[in-house]
């Protein structure tokens, strides 16, 4: 297997006495698609934290492609190449959706203060550029009618996807997406999984999971670790974790021997 | 859009330098006053750019006048005997720009400790270091100290006070209104997003600190050589509240409605001048119905 | 040595009255999450109705008998008291549900109001009044060491109001609801806290205390006018972040260390100038090194 993209080892978090995670491995490689489940409190969204930068691990050491991501802060990885979602929505309240994927998009715009005061040409083009790439992703998640609508004011869905679409303007090689189905009914769920194997594919990045709801879990995920407690129990293929004893005993409590 | 910025800043200049020309016909005091609203404008413009733009509440933004106002004023003072009279401009521009460039350089020690404090921490830090930068002008014999610096040359016409109001205003307006400037807005909505956004939210609020507070350090410079004297007294935290109601009475982060709520709030006293004893108690009640029926500013409609 | 601890006992004393009124910025920024600026008015408010009872109450007890001040003390705060819910009332209230900057600034319109309303000819006028004496003042002689009377009575009524504040946060029904309040308003309110009523105390008692340190301040300064409260305020206020915000004992720690400082640098021949900047530069250096304050515990936001 060639070198992964995101490399977990033995990495723990413990805040005061709750060890949050636990000896963590986890390997994702380039274009693949991952989930991480595992039943409330286990540590998921923690986990993601740690990727991201919000956290730093008390134990353990993670990479980013060659690169260790110890003392990094989320911009900073931001420039790496990682993005995320939130799970409750962190859309900025005050942007129309436009601006919302604007902002993300500043990340490889080299052109800094001074442009914006120069007004020159340079500055003129530039915005075209990134103007054109935003309405480019927008119009692809059919949120281009929204452009200047102001963010708060999209439906739910709506919201869910802009983020999204925010995080892509990053140009990340993974995404992180926190619970994307929450809140989502049956029909939406199937959107969102067709949008998630779209994006993988087109985009050709990574993507990380973190979902309770199993049919998307398992409907997309090329591979799936599951969490209890801090500590991974099981890792595989949706079909391996599905029949993995473990695993079930987690979600459902074990079996009271006859 | 973006070529109409400059236009508009050029056109600004134009006519303040016009009607600097004819100032000689115009009243005296009208004209005092109207460098005044050109100085709170550009005060209340860069007090926005750090409170409502970038969402960081400063409630100290008097200290960083002071520094820029004793700073150009010891400058003029030092070397106006040494200029020619046709070069007085040029030492006013410069000793303007070193007023504004110490301010900056106190904005710099203001924001980069304050970086992790939010909201009310932040104000009343802020608070502090304009009351510690009064007690230090209070105490510095070279610059007059509790009774001031006195008989600073009158540099300031209505040309300087304009045109660099003008240039306030189209800095602030085109810093923010940039795929650059959006960062200042994602770090007032949600700092956490806008990390992960790959914005840095560090350098954004030292970024609105030093440019705000090098816009003061201009406006005080002005001040200086407006009214002739400066005390410490006359910088201190009420001082600074009077350019927080300016902007919040413009309804935080609109450039506009700011710099409407800058000009409402400098001839407020004037019309009020019947009620000398009145208008602070009219100010208040001003702001505390405001507060409570309009919290978003009073001349808050659309768009930034 | 003598100087020593001539700055200790006067720095004490001043401790003592910024303590006092720490806790009336503490208690409410704990329960309501935000800084009441009009605190320091109402301290000069219960300086000014003892100004205007003494004289009645002189009728009824001797002048500057123990009784009679205890009496103007404990109708001055009252009326305090009275001014705080008031103000809660009508300016804050109807703010609950809104942004916290909002209210801050509501509160820096209340202040600005009373402090000019009392400005007024028709009302206090702006011209600084002398102080009646409440009581008979002795000054003790320890050696070098000046004592006055007032000081020590300062210290003791102030030990007396701690333990008592103290005593109804911990032990009473109310004072654990208002804790309740603190921790998490909505959940407090599922409790059947009467939410509305817990606030009006809390001020109510945060203003009865701001009143008497309002008196003990006029009792050591050259005299009283409209806008006395606003020094003291401010340095009170600094007090209650210094120890953290929202914590009692860190209220009272907060005023004792500031009080005990600014009197120190004011005995300084070097330093004694930057007196006013010393509690900001005291301020700044303890938010850098523990951003919650002395005693305060730093809250971890969720992302």
């Amino acid at each position: 297997m060639s070198a992964p993209l995101l490399n977990l080892e033995k990495v723990t978090i413990r805040f005061g006495g709750l060890t949050a995670v636990s000896e963590l491995d986890l390997q994702i490689g380039a274009n693949e698609l991952v989930g991480i489940i595992g039943p409330n409190g286990a540590g998921k969204t923690t986990a993601f934290n740690l990727i991201t930068g919000v956290y730093q691990p008390t134990a353990g050491k993670i990479s980013f492609g060659e690169k260790f991501t110890a003392k990094l802060q989320p911009h900073q990885l931001a420039r790496l190449g990682i993005a995320r979602t939130f799970q409750n929505i962190r859309l900025f309240a005050s942007m129309t959706a436009f601006d919302n994927v604007r902002t993300a998009a500043r990340l490889h715009c080299p052109r800094g203060v001074r442009n914006a005061l120069w007004r020159g040409r340079a500055f003129r083009d530039g915005e075209k550029e990134i103007a054109d790439e935003v309405m480019t992703l927008l119009d692809i998640f059919q949120l281009g009618k929204f452009r200047d609508a102001p963010a708060k004011g999209l439906s739910y869905g709506d919201q869910r996807r802009l983020e999204i679409v925010r995080a892509l303007a990053t140009k990340p090689k993974l995404l992180l997406l926190d619970e994307p189905a929450a809140g989502m009914n049956a029909s939406e769920k199937t959107e969102l999984m067709r949008l998630i194997q779209f994006i993988k594919d087109k985009f050709r990045i990574s993507v990380l999971l973190v979902e309770h709801d199993m049919q998307v879990v398992m409907g997309i995920c090329e591979r799936i670790a599951v969490l209890d407690y801090g500590v991974k129990i099981a890792e595989g293929t949706p079909a391996e974790v599905r029949a993995n004893t473990k695993v079930i005993a987690a979600y459902l409590g074990e079996e009271k021997p006859k | 859009m973006h070529t109409g910025a400059k236009r508009f800043l050029l056109a600004a200049i134009f006519v303040a330098a016009v009607v600097s020309f004819f100032s000689a016909q115009f009243n005296r005091y009208y004209l005092g006053i109207a460098i005044d609203v050109g100085i709170n404008v550009i005060l209340a413009v860069s007090l926005n750019l750090i409170n409502g733009h970038t969402g960081q509440f400063s409630l100290g933004h008097a200290g960083f006048m002071a520094v820029g106002g004793y700073t150009a004023a010891s400058i003029t003072l030092a070397l106006s005997q040494k200029f020619p009279a046709a070069a007085t401009p040029v030492l006013f521009v410069g000793a303007l720009l070193a007023g504004g460039l110490t301010a900056a350089l106190a904005g710099l020690a203001v924001g980069v400790p304050t970086l992790r404090l939010r909201g009310d921490y932040l104000a009343i830090v802020t608070l502090g270091f304009g009351e510690i930068i009064r007690v230090i002008f209070e105490n510095m014999d070279c610059v007059g100290a509790a009774s001031g610096l006195k008989g600073i040359p009158n540099y300031t016409n209505f040309f300087w006070a304009w045109s660099l109001a003008a240039v306030t205003v189209f800095v602030v307006t085109c810093l923010v209104n940039s795929t650059y400037g959006r960062g200042f807005i994602a770090v007032h909505d949600d700092e956490v997003a806008a990390s992960a956004m790959g914005i840095n939210p560090t350098k954004y609020k030292v970024t609105a600190f030093v440019v705000g507070a090098f816009f003061a350090g201009i406006a005080g410079g002005l001040y200086a050589h407006h009214k002739q004297f400066l005390s410490p007294t006359g910088f201190d935290f009420m001082k600074s509240i009077d350019i927080v109601v300016m902007v919040i009475l413009g309804g935080m982060g609109r450039t506009t409605g700011v710099i409407i709520a800058a000009i409402l709030l400098t001839l407020l006293p004037e019309f009020l001048r019947g009620f000398a004893e009145y208008r602070m108690i009219i100010y208040a009640l001003l702001i505390i119905v405001l507060m409570i029926a309009r919290p978003q500013g009073l001349f808050s409609f659309g768009k930034k | 040595m003598d100087w020593f601890l001539q700055q200790l006992i006067n720095g004490l004393a001043l401790g003592a009255i910024y303590a006092l009124i720490a806790l009336g910025y503490t208690m409410v920024y704990g329960v309501l999450r935000f800084i009441n600026f009009a605190h320091c008015d109402v301290l000069m408010l219960g300086a000014f109705a003892a100004y205007f009872l003494a004289p009645a109450v002189a009728h009824v007890f001797a002048p500057e008998s123990y009784l009679g001040a205890i009496v103007i003390v404990v109708l001055a705060a009252a009326i305090c008291a009275v001014i705080g819910i008031l103000i809660e009332r009508l300016a804050y209230r109807p703010l609950r549900n809104r942004p916290k900057l909002t209210s801050l600034i509501t509160a820096i319109g209340v202040s600005l109001f009373i402090e000019y309303a009392c400005q007024l000819e028709a009302v206090f006028g702006a011209q600084t009044r002398p102080f009646p004496k409440l009581l008979p003042q002795h000054d003790f002689q320890f050696g070098g060491l000046s004592v006055s009377s007032n000081d020590v009575i300062v210290l003791v009524v102030t030990a007396l109001l701690l333990a008592a504040m103290r005593f109804i946060v911990m032990q009473t029904k109310t004072g654990t609801a208002m804790r309740a309040l603190s921790f998490n308003e909505e959940a407090a309110a599922l409790m059947g806290i009467n939410v509305n009523r817990i606030i009006s105390f809390t001020f109510g008692l945060g203003s009865a205390l701001a009143g008497v340190a309002g008196i003990f301040y006029a009792m050591r300064a050259p005299g009283i006018e409209p806008l006395m409260g606003v020094q003291p305020g401010l340095h009170a206020f600094v007090a209650a972040v210094v120890g953290g915000i929202g914590n009692l004992p860190g209220a009272a720690l907060g005023g004792l260390v500031i009080g005990l400082l600014e009197t120190f640098a004011g005995g300084i021949p070097g330093l004694s100038n930057y007196r006013d900047g010393i509690a900001f530069a005291i301020l700044i250096l303890i938010l850098l090194f523990k951003p919650a304050g002395l005693l305060g515990k730093s809250t971890v936001e969720k992302v």
